[in-house]
């Protein structure tokens, strides 16, 4: 018995940096690989959902999104950069938005590297942001992804099957709307 | 009884190498590119507070990257002042703290309070780091010399002649209305201090 007290204590420690849902990485997410693991919850707001293609509560994985291509950036409130490039974001989403053709096929979201759920809110209010934005307060998902450098961009190209690749990444360096569409459109074959 | 302790002490090894693969949360943002210095873990606080809520916030004067020179006093009966005290320039966490401060000016003007960032870096060296972050609205204070003598006052003065992370908030009357000496590794959450803000008001 005194031999469970003693070693019960060590295996929970152990199992539990084992089992930990989210494991981090040694480098950043990158063309050809798949996603790290890690779910989002779904958002409350119904418009949200309704762009997500999502329902009900609970959470997600990115590939559950309804799209052939989602835009994942990994920004921060903190971040000057993410600042100054957040009006140019949005415009790459009207972009989008305005094309009947692209609008069903490609999505965004926004995950904010430890930033709490009222971080994020002030970075949307601040920059008008008019697609999800999700915190990871404990930097869970940004340790996931390798601790990339903020903004980092992430192009997934989500097959019928329900698989996924990434087919684009980069750090930074946002060329603006139109260029960044083009990247977009031929890293993920929709052109 | 030895073999169990050893096999606890194998199983204690296992866990901390899996977890020496974490990396340590750095600053974030690309806008530094490779020049944050990796400071590692710190002890959370090493320093001991010499005020109190409540307590008349001592004054001082210290040069500003603009050129002026800054006095607390100056404020009182005016403006309602929040000091955020950074350990140092160049370094993870400090890097994007006061980026975030700069894009919710409006808080501030809300709740009648002007803000000063404080280091115990030289002129020069936060210059060159405040270019970094854009057009600050804020003035950066520099607490060179005599080297952290304002940090030293409040009781912010670590052992290593760097400054913690914390935040005072100081009302109109000049009087302590909040403190976080936060744990140096870690960003407060912008809530806190809005709330601490808003508080004033009431």
């Amino acid at each position: 018995m005194k031999k469970i007290y003693l070693t019960m204590p060590v295996l929970t420690i152990l199992l539990l940096t084992l089992v930990s849902p989210v494991l981090p990485a040694n480098k950043p997410p990158a063309k050809g690989e798949t996603l790290p693991v890690f779910n989002l919850p779904i958002p409350k707001s119904p418009a949200e959902k309704g762009y997500l293609g999502l329902s009900g509560d609970g959470l997600f994985k990115i590939p559950q999104i309804k799209a052939r291509v989602v835009i994942v950036e990994i920004y921060s409130m903190y971040c000057p950069y993410c600042q100054k490039d957040a009006p140019g974001i949005n415009e790459f989403y009207q972009l989008i938005e305005k094309s009947s053709n692209l609008k069903s096929k490609i999505k965004m979201i926004g995950i904010g590297a430890g930033n709490t759920s009222f971080e994020v809110e002030v970075f949307k209010k601040t920059y008008q942001v008019p697609f999800p934005l999700f915190p990871d307060k404990d930097f869970t998902i940004h340790k996931a992804s390798g601790e990339v450098r903020t903004p980092y961009f992430i192009v997934i190209k989500i097959n019928d099957d329900g698989t996924h690749q990434i087919v684009h990444a980069q750090l930074g360096d946002y060329p603006g709307a139109e260029p960044f569409l083009e990247i977009v459109l031929k890293a993920s074959g929709l052109k | 009884m030895k073999k169990i302790i050893r096999v606890d002490l194998v199983l204690i090894s296992m866990a901390i190498s899996i977890g020496a693969f974490i990396p340590a949360v750095y600053g974030a943002s690309d806008a530094f590119k490779e020049n944050i210095y990796k400071v590692g873990a710190l002890k959370p606080v090493d320093s001991k507070l010499n005020v109190k809520v409540g307590d008349r916030a001592p004054d001082f004067t210290l040069p500003s990257v603009s050129g002026e020179k800054v006095s607390l006093s100056q404020y009182r009966g005016k403006k309602n002042v929040v000091l955020s005290f950074v350990p140092a320039a160049w370094t993870p966490v400090c890097s994007d703290q006061w980026p975030g401060y700069n894009i919710i000016k409006d808080v501030f003007q809300q709740n009648d309070a002007i803000l000063f960032g404080i280091t115990v870096d030289n002129i020069p060296t936060l210059f060159a780091w405040t270019n970094q972050m854009g057009k600050l609205w804020f003035s950066v204070l520099s607490d060179f010399w005599p080297h952290g003598a304002v940090a030293k006052k409040y009781g912010v003065l670590r052992s290593d002649g760097v400054s913690e992370r914390a935040l005072f908030v100081i009302d109109k009357k000049g009087t302590l209305g909040y403190i976080d000496v936060h744990d140096i590794n870690k960003r407060p959450p912008l809530e806190d201090l809005v709330s601490a803000l808003e508080k004033l008001k009431r």
